[in-house]
């Protein structure tokens, strides 16, 4: 256990129209032990002990999977250890004297609502136009009635790993939600229950997203800001889906 | 105040089908004529939005979250039970029923629990159809492993994340509802008040947290699904929004608050690593399938654990429980580390832990197969301490983690307020004194998507033709003012301590006073402790920033309030429950081998608390609890 004396530049911004700017803190006597997170609680009761308004940051789990924290640390999407999201990295990976620069997630399509907190509705709406398996409650039949490989099983489950964090989209330099879109589409498209939605659900997913987000052009910085570390390749799968969907959805149309 | 619980006649497997058939039914074509609010959107409120939207009602669902996706449940690791018997290892309905009574030390209500197991297996087969991701076995069948408390393998899981996917399952179809203009979704709106008039649930008071603005919603049911309060004890495995504020506010309008001292402590968490720290990581009840547990025989033994030899070690959960050794009930094991660190055997930097040691499942299964069960469980365990459960055993301890008590409700998931329904870890019934490992996500999904949606109907069906109570009715102005006016009066105090100083002390009470092993003496110090405490939070409280705009630390102010008085009623329910039961261990009633001493002559009943206004003077209501199925005996596990 050792102590840190650090320097922070966070982003402070009243609210969504209001104009930001960077805030130096010094943050000294942190306990690399303690999470990144436990670190901003120290730096805002501080704060309050000066009476100054805290840092306002989304966060609430603390163990990786709520995917509700963000932030951009020194430039990187939930900091510098990979496969990590922010309440999950220590301090011990930071250095004494350092300094961090904290900023919320770039993208257009998530507005700041205040400090480091942005709005990810737009994922939301992704989700409500078609990332679901229309199976209401109470028809359903014996879940052994449908045996899944389990190599398609574990595969939809790498997709289905997906916290919703928006990591992707802060990471790409076209804040695109392609890798987003590609783990929710995949996880439903590849088991057998998800096969009668398919194709209309890739379209209307990727049609949604595309109202919302800047375009893909594989530059894979989404895979490696990733705290699940999920794959580009679903990316491919779900272009080839949403190609098939053009012109299948079209056939299906015609038959009526 | 009169408790009925309304459970149906006959014999206990035909209760739930026979009520189901006796209830009064809303027709399809009528259900769009009903306005339910759904406040939470975890497991039990999202199940339960999702499938009044199918149903044809029209639902306003409330989250704090950004999205219904973020909600605790999501948290839950190992699995979720279900009495499917893929195994063939002698599973039944009855028989998870009768573990659910029993591992919850004879508290639970028999009816509910009965029904609960019922509806286990069509959870499994509703979230199968919803493409949740169950790990399956090589022939694509369902694989299926044991928890703490069961002698069979009846838990389905999804890698280390069984909560998110089944969460990610019932968001799907939450979004899809959504989508279909059946739910209308509130995001970040924190419910500050019910409301109530002429006796009946006519609606709820938020706080919209991105504006600070106040505002009422009507309708003719209301559906609290929003959790439990271990966070009271500040340090606590509960994500850092976790409160009791929604049901507190529930029962200081007349909804009964039963057996607040059921909290269960959960034995495998990552020690503490600084005093600072509220947020505990939980490292999965599973790995006890393959991991040892023991501590050093010697508390002088400082030598790294790759350095004990076997004969210094003690693995005394095997030793105290051999049939069921390290898969012991949580209370159980929980309680025997406890008394393994305070005979100052604890491990680590600071002792506070035992260790967990998986070297022997290694060498017997490989590292590969350990690695496929557990593998991200380990990786979020090196994550956090730097080191390696391959190499070196985990080291554990228990911390606060779920709460059997909550809002009193009936068969019917209704509280005593006639309209207020609570689902979920919000409610009390089902698992007694304690719950068994992988209960949590099923009985939060059997309440959503099975039993509140057959149920509400019952009492929607005579209201047929009336329209929720309009939010300019006096009742809500007057809730709309006193909501403005208590945040107006965190923010006025200007005093000079932050909420989280006074949570921190308030957990540091409850924790010592209230935690795993409670006294007579320590009970009545603590009520006097906290209401001292909440005086001075009252005047001494600092809120910066304003009330306009997101402040994070005046949200945390008001459910700071509500914890405070919380945290008397349960100081009281334990201080009245003269035995030890489940999680309730008071060390006046413990055998001469320590084990908890039940009283069953006095106190076979649910306590339900009743507010009077004074959060010190709550009366105290008895429902008896009759076992006429399981029989009533020690709980051995021996």
């Amino acid at each position: 256990m050792t102590d840190l004396n650090l320097t922070l530049k966070v982003w402070r911004q009243a609210g969504p129209d209001a104009p930001g700017s960077f805030d130096t803190i010094e943050a000294q006597g942190i306990n690399d032990e303690m999470s990144f997170l436990e670190m901003l609680d120290i730096v805002n009761e501080r704060l309050i002990d000066d009476g100054k308004e805290a840092i306002v940051f989304d966060h609430d789990c603390r163990e990786g999977i709520c995917g509700t924290c963000s932030l951009m640390i020194n430039g990187q999407a939930h900091g510098p250890q990979k496969g990590t999201a922010t309440c999950q990295l220590h301090m011990r990976k930071f250095h004494d004297g350092q300094e961090i620069v904290i900023e919320p997630w770039r993208a257009t399509a998530f507005p700041i609502v205040k400090d480091l907190m942005v709005d990810r509705s737009a994922f939301d709406r992704i989700v409500e136009a078609g990332g679901f398996i229309t199976a209401e409650t109470g028809g359903a039949s014996d879940a052994n009635l449908t045996p899944i490989p389990k190599p398609v099983a574990d595969a939809a489950m790498d997709a289905a790993a997906c916290i919703g964090c928006g990591a992707c989209v802060a990471a790409c330099p076209n804040s695109a939600a392609n890798l987003f879109t590609s783990a929710k589409a995949s996880h439903l498209n590849l088991l057998p229950q998800g096969q009668a939605e398919r194709y209309s659900r890739v379209e209307a997913m990727v049609d949604t997203m595309e109202d919302f987000f800047g375009s893909c052009t594989n530059h894979g910085e989404c895979q490696e800001a990733c705290p699940k570390e999920i794959s580009i390749d679903f990316i491919a799968l779900m272009n080839k889906d949403y190609l098939a969907s053009k012109f299948k959805n079209r056939r299906m149309l015609s038959r009526k | 105040m009169e408790l009925n619980s309304k459970i149906p006649e006959g014999p206990i497997a035909e209760k739930w089908t026979n009520y189901k058939f006796d209830r009064k039914l809303v027709n399809p074509a009528n259900r769009r004529k009903y306005d339910i609010i759904v406040v939470g959107t975890g497991l039990a409120g999202g199940a339960a939005a999702a499938t009044l939207g199918e149903q044809g009602y029209n639902v306003k669902a409330f989250t704090f979250h950004d999205s219904p996706r973020r909600a605790h449940s999501i948290a839950a690791q190992g699995g979720i039970n279900a009495a499917k018997n893929y195994k063939g290892d002698g599973d039944s309905i009855y028989r998870l029923f009768y573990d659910t009574v029993k591992g919850g030390d004879f508290r639970a209500r028999e009816a509910n629990v009965y029904r609960l197991a019922e509806e286990s297996v069509n959870i499994i087969d509703q979230a199968t159809a919803q493409g949740v991701p169950f790990a399956r076995e090589y022939g694509g069948l369902l694989d299926n492993r044991s928890f703490g408390g069961a002698q069979v393998s009846r838990t389905f899981y999804a890698r280390g994340q069984t909560g998110q996917q089944l969460l990610l399952g019932v968001y799907s179809q939450l979004a899809r509802q959504i989508g279909l203009g059946n739910v209308a979704l509130y995001n970040r709106s924190e419910l500050i008040d019910v409301v109530v008039v002429d006796g009946e649930a006519a609606g709820i008071v938020v706080r919209d947290l991105l504006t600070g603005e106040v505002q009422s919603h009507s309708a003719h049911a209301v559906v609290l699904a929003t959790g439990g309060y271990s966070n009271v004890f500040f340090l606590s495995t509960n994500a850092m929004n976790c409160n009791v504020t929604a049901a507190w506010r529930a029962h200081r309008r007349g909804a009964a608050f039963a057996n607040p001292c059921y909290t269960q402590i959960h034995p495998t968490c990552i020690p503490q690593s600084d005093e600072f720290q509220s947020k505990l990581t939980l490292m999965s009840e599973s790995l006890r399938n393959d991991g040892r547990i023991w501590a050093p025989k010697s508390p002088d033994d400082n030598r790294p654990a790759d350095q004990i030899p076997e004969e210094d070690r003690d693995y005394y959960l095997e030793r105290r429980y051999p049939s069921f050794g390290n898969l012991a009930p949580r209370d159980v094991a929980s309680r025997a580390a406890l008394v393994e660190v305070e005979k100052g055997k604890g491990v680590g930097p600071l002792k506070n832990g035992v260790y967990l040691d998986f070297s022997d499942a290694i060498n017997r299964l490989g590292e590969h197969v350990i690695e496929e069960r557990y593998g991200n469980l380990f990786e979020m365990y090196e994550r956090i301490t730097d080191e390696s459960p391959y190499k070196t055993p985990m080291r554990i301890y228990p911390a606060p983690h779920y709460t059997m008590g909550g809002l009193w409700v009936d068969y019917e998931l209704m509280t005593s307020v006639p309209g207020l329904y609570a689902t979920g870890e919000a409610n009390f019934s089902d698992h007694g004194a304690n719950r068994l490992g992988a209960s949590a996500l099923m009985q939060g999904l059997a309440d959503g998507y099975f039993v509140l949606p057959n149920t509400i109907s019952n009492y929607l069906a005579p209201k047929l033709g009336t329209t929720p109570i309009p939010t300019d009715h006096p009742e809500f102005q007057a809730a709309e003012a006193a909501a403005r006016s208590r945040f107006e009066g965190y923010l006025a105090i200007g005093g000079t301590r932050s909420p989280d100083s006074f949570h921190h002390e308030l957990g540091k009470i409850m924790l010592s006073q209230c935690g795993m092993e409670r006294t007579k003496e320590g009970l009545t110090q603590a009520l006097q402790d906290i209401p001292a405490l909440h005086e001075e939070f009252r005047k001494d409280l600092r809120v910066t920033g304003d009330g306009e705009s997101t402040n994070q630390t005046l949200e945390k102010a008001g459910r700071i309030d509500d914890f405070f008085e919380l945290a008397q009623v349960m100081c009281l329910d334990a201080l009245t429950r003269e035995e030890s039961c489940g999680g309730h261990f008071r060390a006046e009633h413990q055998t001469d081998e320590g084990e908890a001493e039940r009283d069953d002559e006095h106190f076979a009943h649910v306590a339900a608390w009743e507010w009077t206004g004074d959060a010190g003077n709550p009366i105290r209501n008895t429902e008896p609890l009759t076992f006429d199925n399981v029989h009533l005996a020690v709980r051995s596990y021996k």
